[in-house]
């Protein structure tokens, strides 16, 4: 039950918006609408002097000033894509949460892909070898058949199991406890 | 082999990591390399009245280094930037952001190494010219083209490395 709480919790703190949730920008109360558009372009954007917050989280001078640049390339009239274009073309595409599909950065839109590929991959392998295991010659189908049914048997590591009683290996073990 | 797997894939891993300590995170590729530098007519710091532009020295290689006066690592390039540069090519100063009107004063003080410093007050032009960190410092050739872009302060290391040839290369 506690655990189950535990789950829970952690579950909605996964959702979007708890735990470290993103401050936004000041509204600007002349425009809503275009404070809206800001914000939602702004959480997409990376602040370039505090790499790891996103434009519209930080409160660092030069995100601030960034923000009034795009609030007047909107007011200029310009839509969502062609302020990014122009924040890139200035900053790169570094500024860009979501990096564009290209030549440069294959391989890390593909790289987790491919390891999850590799890790299936190598999985499949392991327990192919597995199945396919040829048990060694030097050993008798008696010892075999002894060692299957041990790992079927639920209290097969007691020494007192019916099972294991008769074994040639058991009897020494089970002097050594009794000698204790 | 197979128990050697591990420490191969170990060993890769410490060598990617090993390297990853000597990239600087700041020092981003900028976009701009290869394109005109962005135009811009601001006043020059401590001459009131006179204005500069990059246009105004066009068919001249020169240097565009952006700095604050509450920068410090700023104010320590400053000490050695005209020593390095000498009268190789000219460089003028971006200052940015100067909200306390501290750069005339200072650059009076301490000495200026620019040849005109313009105030970028609400920081608008170093947006235009991708600016992430103080110091920094664009190389613009003849034609206005923006050829590098150096982040952090010019050492007299960096100097010879970077600066040098290119320098060398946009004269010859």
């Amino acid at each position: 039950m506690k655990r189950r709480l535990g789950l829970l919790v952690l579950a909605f703190c996964l959702l979007p918006g708890w735990g470290a949730a993103s401050l936004p920008a000041t509204p600007n109360a002349d425009d809503p609408l275009l404070e809206a558009r800001l914000n939602h372009l702004a959480e997409d954007l990376r602040c370039v002097v505090c790499q790891n917050e996103s434009l519209a989280e930080s409160r660092a001078s030069l995100a601030l000033d960034l923000r009034e640049e795009i609030r007047e390339m909107m007011r200029a009239g310009m839509n969502d894509d062609a302020v990014v274009a122009s924040l890139v073309a200035r900053y790169g595409d570094f500024v860009l949460y979501r990096p564009p599909m290209k030549p440069l950065t294959y391989v890390l839109w593909g790289g987790p892909l491919a390891f999850l590929l590799l890790g299936i991959a190598l999985a499949l392998a392991t327990l192919h070898q597995r199945r396919t295991l040829r048990p060694p010659a030097d050993v008798s189908p008696e010892a075999l058949r002894e060692a299957a049914q041990l790992l079927q048997s639920d209290d097969s590591n007691h020494p007192g199991s019916p099972i294991a009683s008769g074994t040639a290996s058991r009897p020494s073990y089970q002097e050594e406890r009794s000698s204790r | 082999m197979r128990r050697w797997a591990p420490l191969l894939v170990f060993a890769v891993l410490g060598v990617f990591l090993y390297f990853g300590l000597y990239l600087n995170p700041k020092e981003v590729p900028s976009p701009l390399v290869g394109r005109p530098a962005p135009d811009f007519t601001l006043p020059v710091v401590g001459r009131p009245g006179e204005t500069f532009s990059p246009s105004e020295v066009r068919g001249e290689v020169w240097l565009l280094n952006i700095w604050a006066p509450w920068c410090s690592v700023c104010l320590e390039e400053h000490k050695h930037l005209s020593r390095m540069v000498g009268d190789r090519v000219p460089v003028y100063g971006l200052t940015w952001k100067d909200l306390d009107r501290e750069a005339a004063p200072l650059l009076a003080r301490n000495g200026s190494p620019y040849v005109a410093a313009v105030d970028d007050r609400d920081g608008r032009i170093a947006i235009r010219y991708g600016v992430t960190v103080t110091p920094e410092t664009f190389v613009i050739d003849q034609d206005g083209m923006i050829r590098m872009k150096h982040v952090g302060p010019i050492t007299p290391a960096v100097w010879e490395r970077k600066f040098e040839p290119l320098l060398r290369e946009l004269r010859s």
